[in-house]
């Protein structure tokens, strides 16, 4: 096989050409390696590999493979977001308060994909501990949009979301607090899924906001996602917050997916309204138009609460991460930058460490919390949350899934919002409800505009909804084949 | 004027459990290596969950059960946060408004006064890593971090040091009781914030509350409240005014002193811990909990005084610690003999443990052996000094009593024949004892016993010498 | 008694909040941060315009999960190796994470 169709290899196509021999792991991930070469200059999608420790991974499933170990994901690579923990692997969270710090413990979705045989070759970049919608707040330098190098991938998976895209990686590990998986998804051209809050552990995954974040996959077809969703997916003894439910197998349907007949999907007034970009507009109802001619009924339905999300949101996010953050003191690992005295420690260490933006959400956070103020911001931001919630909750009675544009606007250029941070969190409207409310939704390549720049579709369900988001997406992208277009990178010799 | 003083306490226990209290890292003992029990959850490090400790809960819960709380049917977690080195997380995972206890009361006898002291609430946390201050730095072992921590905190309803000090010590006695604690003060099992205010006679409205943190010591709480009262009243009684602070006890000193006010000391940011999900505890679950929980001293002693026909001194001797009042009742049930069981347990054997100084725990003889020899010796199979001796040998090697007795030959003789030979031998080989015995010099009698016992070699039974005696005698 | 607020209900003290949040700031990363913050307050101050009357808090995800009483048992399980555990430290010594003298 040659090197570009390697690299061009899906997560379930790879694992199945590994196991029939006609490649080996080692020529798979040679080839990743080299394309990793030659593109990341421009990319900088990556924050960690290792050509070493990828091919020794490599060789090790070949030989294991040559002994009879027949799992089915033998010798896989998957890109890890650089938030989890993979033993032995530096994590930095985007961070420079993280420099230096190597895990000494494996994430559970970690240790699931490497029980089911998978390689990790590389790291990718993110906004620093998941706070951004460009990645352009990591302390490693933004990451482009392969579509378009002078455009941000979207934030904070922009590296998972541009490896993957690039075909660096067959999949890649993400999170999802705000819109973190399904926006970069959808800004890249491929495939994000965020599960319902509690399908998949966060154990390992460095957190930001503890009832908001989820780990999902970022892959180029429904098919990957949902092969990557189904080995991390399950109850997790080491995280209180996941669910028991057992997790479908919903490969065989989305195989034989091609209609969307009795289905009724709903389409929320309230996201269809002045701000959202006109090519972006025409591509989603492009989408809708697609679905109906799949066999689904469409319905309008209504989210009132919506625009409310934001400001929800970026009182409760800042808030739980200002508790979160609090750990990254200098005491016990990362990075130290006083040896003064103790307070002195803490607040160049915090001061040093942390970027604008982390600062700006740890302070924030901070403050809706404090005395006299929490039951003004935080308090009654966790009742509006109660309200997103219903919103959804009573839109479900009239449908079985949602469908709306996953962002207000294709990629932007870089540096374009990083001087105001209103208008960046803005990009977020369509995306952090899913996220107050707890339930699961899906990034889909819906077209490209006439600039040439990818748009999502946002498949929204309710909680443990996941096989029906599979069956929506893979009956969708087997008629529509968006997903199939790669961005135009220079051919890699 | 007279002052009243109103003391509350804010009480630490750290709990007898297996694990930590948010992950599965093994309890750290005294004596560790500093940092041998650590993981990424106490350790703090990025990507960490807790995950409660259901045992814990459970002795939280029990010990709102002995004291007549309420248990909150759904209870929730909460975040404290604050920075300091001794907290991985610079966050504490405590309950802040929905404990698992709420209410309760524990009644306590001062200078033959009995008193009810109010509990407001019972509420699950988990402790801090442990710091040594050194010099210019500080090292920290973060073994102890996230032990489990049970906090009590009393309504202000203690009017002296002498009843603080009751509380505590009946608190501690159901917690030894129940197996909740170890309740070793010099580990730092039990740590107090003690809470002291005075108010004029007469009045109803508490005066200026003064807080003095981390007591460890019972004598030293009740030295720190008696010092504490009476400057609270100097100040108030020499016109002055009492600012609500928090002070230290300064035992060599004998004062308490206020400590440096610490910017931001008290802003915690309370909200509800998203990492854990609420505790909803049904009555089955409760009622099953409440079953474990084993008889407290009161109520034993109680039973035995009514079912044993024991005297309150007798029953409260022997329900001061569990074990000993276990080896009495098992004792009193398989000898149907319960105030010989009293008698024995609470000399012979008490004896005997402190002259070997050895616990309850390691001596050799159980209650069926001591049951035995009562049994033997309410029979008069054996006579008391003999008993003393299998007594002596059951507690040294364990065994038989019935064998020992015949090892050595210890049957008392009760034959009357042998025994009115022992007693003619006795009356010919001293008949100056004799004369005066049968002059009328009763003491006379008792030497001639002691000499048919000698002629036996102990073994003779003393009351049948006695009368066989008398009988020759007469 | 420390006074950080002023008059004006909302306005909060970056100063202040970043001391209790424990980052040191200079005087040009205040004054950046006060207005950029003073921006994101009055934005997400517009909730309080909503009515949530008899609307009660989601205090945790567990809603819409449904899970509730979730614990383990009593059972030690292994943890981090100690060396491991130290190998993180900034600063090690006698086994234990050294870190500069407080200063009360």
């Amino acid at each position: 096989m040659t090197a570009e169709s390697l690299c061009n290899l899906g997560f379930a196509e790879a694992a199945r050409t590994l196991a029939a021999g006609e490649t080996t792991s080692r020529e798979l991930v040679s080839a990743l390696l080299e394309r990793c070469a030659a593109l990341e200059p421009s990319l900088n999608s990556l924050t960690w590999w290792s050509a070493d420790a990828a091919l020794e991974a490599a060789d090790a499933a070949d030989a294991a493979r040559a002994a009879g170990d027949a799992r089915p994901l033998l010798g896989v690579p998957i890109a890890i977001k650089d938030l989890l923990n993979v033993r032995g692997q530096p994590c930095t969270a985007g961070s420079n308060i993280l420099k230096g710090y190597v895990a000494p413990y494996d994430a559970t979705v970690v240790a699931h994909l490497r029980e089911a045989g998978c390689i990790f070759v590389s790291r990718t970049n993110t906004d620093e501990f998941a706070m951004g919608g460009s990645t352009e707040t990591s302390a490693y330098g933004p990451t482009r949009n392969p579509w378009d190098l002078s455009r941000v991938p979207g934030g904070s998976s922009g590296g998972s979301a541009a490896a993957v895209a690039a075909c660096l990686a067959p999949a890649a590990l993400a999170s999802d607090t705000g819109g973190s998986i399904r926006q970069p998804a959808a800004f890249c051209g491929v495939t994000g899924l965020k599960p319902t809050y509690g399908r998949v552990s966060r154990y390992g995954c460095t957190a930001f906001a503890s009832s908001l974040d989820q780990v999902g996959p970022i892959a180029r077809s429904v098919e990957d996602a949902a092969l990557v969703y189904q080995t991390i997916a399950g109850l997790d003894p080491h995280d209180a917050t996941s669910s028991p439910r057992p997790v479908e197998d919903s490969l065989p349907a989305i195989r034989a997916a091609r209609d969307l007949k009795g289905l009724r999907l709903g389409v929320p007034a309230e996201y269809f309204v002045e701000g959202l970009d006109p090519d972006v507009a025409a591509l989603v109802r492009d989408a809708i138009a697609q679905c109906r001619a799949l066999g689904a009924e469409t319905v309008e339905v209504s989210l009132p609460h919506t625009r409310h999300g934001i400001p929800c949101y970026y009182i409760l996010a800042p808030a739980e991460a200002s508790a979160n953050l609090a750990r990254y003191d200098g005491v016990r690992y990362g990075l130290r930058a006083s040896e003064a005295n103790l307070q002195e420690m803490y607040e160049s260490t915090r001061a040093a460490g942390f970027g604008p933006e982390v600062k700006r959400r740890v302070i924030l956070g901070t403050y809706v919390l404090s005395s006299g103020f929490a039951d003004a911001y935080y308090r009654r931001a966790q009742r509006v949350r109660t309200l997103i919630r219903r919103d959804f909750d009573a839109a479900f009675a009239a449908c079985d899934a949602i469908l709306g544009p996953v962002t207000p606007t294709p990629a932007f250029p870089l540096g374009e919002r990083t001087a105001d941070p209103l208008r960046m969190y803005l990009g977020d409207i369509f995306t952090v409800n899913v996220n107050l409310a707890g339930i699961c939704a899906l990034s889909l390549p819906c077209g490209v505009t006439p600039s040439g720049l990818p748009a999502g579709l946002q498949v929204i369900a309710p909680a443990f909804g996941e096989p029906l988001l599979f069956r929506i997406g893979a009956a969708y992208q087997h008629a529509t084949g968006h997903h199939l277009r790669r961005p135009p990178l220079p051919a890699v010799p | 004027m007279n002052y009243i003083p109103s003391i509350g306490l804010e009480v630490h226990v750290q709990l007898k459990t297996r694990t930590k209290m948010f992950c599965a890292c093994p309890a750290h003992r005294e004596g560790d290596e500093p940092n041998l029990h650590v993981c990424p959850v106490c350790l703090g490090l990025p990507g960490a969950l807790p995950t409660i400790n259901r045992e814990a809960i459970k002795k939280t819960v029990q010990v709102g059960l002995m004291i007549g709380s309420r248990i909150a049917r759904r209870s929730l977690f909460d975040r404290k946060n604050y920075f300091y080195p001794d907290m991985p997380k610079n966050y504490q995972i405590s309950q802040q408004y929905a404990p698992l206890c709420i209410g309760g009361a524990l009644e306590i006898e001062v200078a033959g006064a009995r008193k009810t002291i109010r509990v407001n609430h019972i509420h699950q946390e988990e402790d801090a890593a442990k710091i040594t201050h050194l010099p210019s730095s500080s090292e920290i072992d973060y073994s102890r971090a996230s032990t489990p921590l049970m906090e009590l905190v009393t309504e202000p309803d203690m009017s002296s040091p002498d009843e603080a000090l009751a509380f505590l010590t009946a608190l501690k006695e159901i917690l030894l009781c129940a197996g909740i604690s170890d309740c070793d003060l010099e580990k730092g099992h039990i740590r107090a914030d003690v809470n002291s205010s005075v108010r004029p006679e007469g009045t109803d409205r508490l005066g200026v509350k003064c807080e003095i943190k981390n007591m460890n010591t019972f004598r030293g709480i009740h030295r720190a409240l008696t010092y504490e009262i009476q400057r609270q009243i100097s100040v108030l009684s020499s016109g002055g005014t009492l600012r609500q602070e928090t002070r230290r006890w300064d035992d060599d000193a004998g004062v308490t002193l206020p400590m440096r006010s610490k910017e931001y000391a008290h802003d915690y940011r309370y909200f509800p811990e998203p990492d854990l999900p609420p505790i909803l505890l049904d009555d089955a679950t409760i009622d099953a909990w409440r079953a474990e929980i084993p008889e407290l001293p009161a109520a034993r002693r109680a039973r035995f005084v009514r079912d044993y026909a024991l005297s309150d001194y007798d029953a409260s001797v022997l329900v001061a610690s569990r074990p000993l009042a276990d080896f009495f009742e098992e004792t009193a049930r398989a000898s149907s003999l319960p105030k010989a069981a009293a008698n024995w347990v609470m000399g012979e054997l008490l004896h005997a443990l402190d002259e070997k100084s050895v616990p309850l725990s390691e001596a050799r003889i159980t209650p069926s052996a001591l049951a035995a020899l009562l049994k033997l010796l309410d029979k008069k199979t054996i006579n008391q000094p003999a008993a003393k001796q299998v007594f002596a040998e059951l507690f040294e090697n364990g065994g038989d009593p019935a064998a020992i007795v015949e090892k050595r030959g210890l049957a008392q003789v009760s034959d009357a024949s042998a025994i009115e030979t022992f007693a003619r031998q006795a009356i010919d080989a001293n008949p100056k004892v004799a004369a005066d015995y049968r002059a009328g010099k009763q003491p006379a009698l008792m030497y001639l016993v002691g000499q048919v016992m000698k002629a036996s070699r102990g073994k003779a039974n003393p009351a049948l010498a006695a009368e066989t005696l008398k009988k020759l005698l007469a | 008694m420390p006074m950080q607020f002023s008059e004006n209900a909302d306005r909060m003290d970056v100063r202040y909040v970043a001391a209790l949040a424990r980052i040191s700031l200079d005087d040009a990363e205040a004054a950046a941060l006060q207005s950029q913050l003073d921006g994101i307050l009055a934005f997400v101050g517009e909730l309080k315009s909503l009515d949530v009357e008899g609307v009660e808090e989601t205090q945790d995800a567990s809603g819409t999960s449904g899970v509730h009483t979730v614990w383990r048992e009593d059972v030690p399980l292994p943890g981090l190796d100690r060396d491991a555990a130290l190998a993180l430290a900034p600063h090690e010594r006698h086994g234990q994470f050294a870190v500069p003298k407080i200063i009360e």
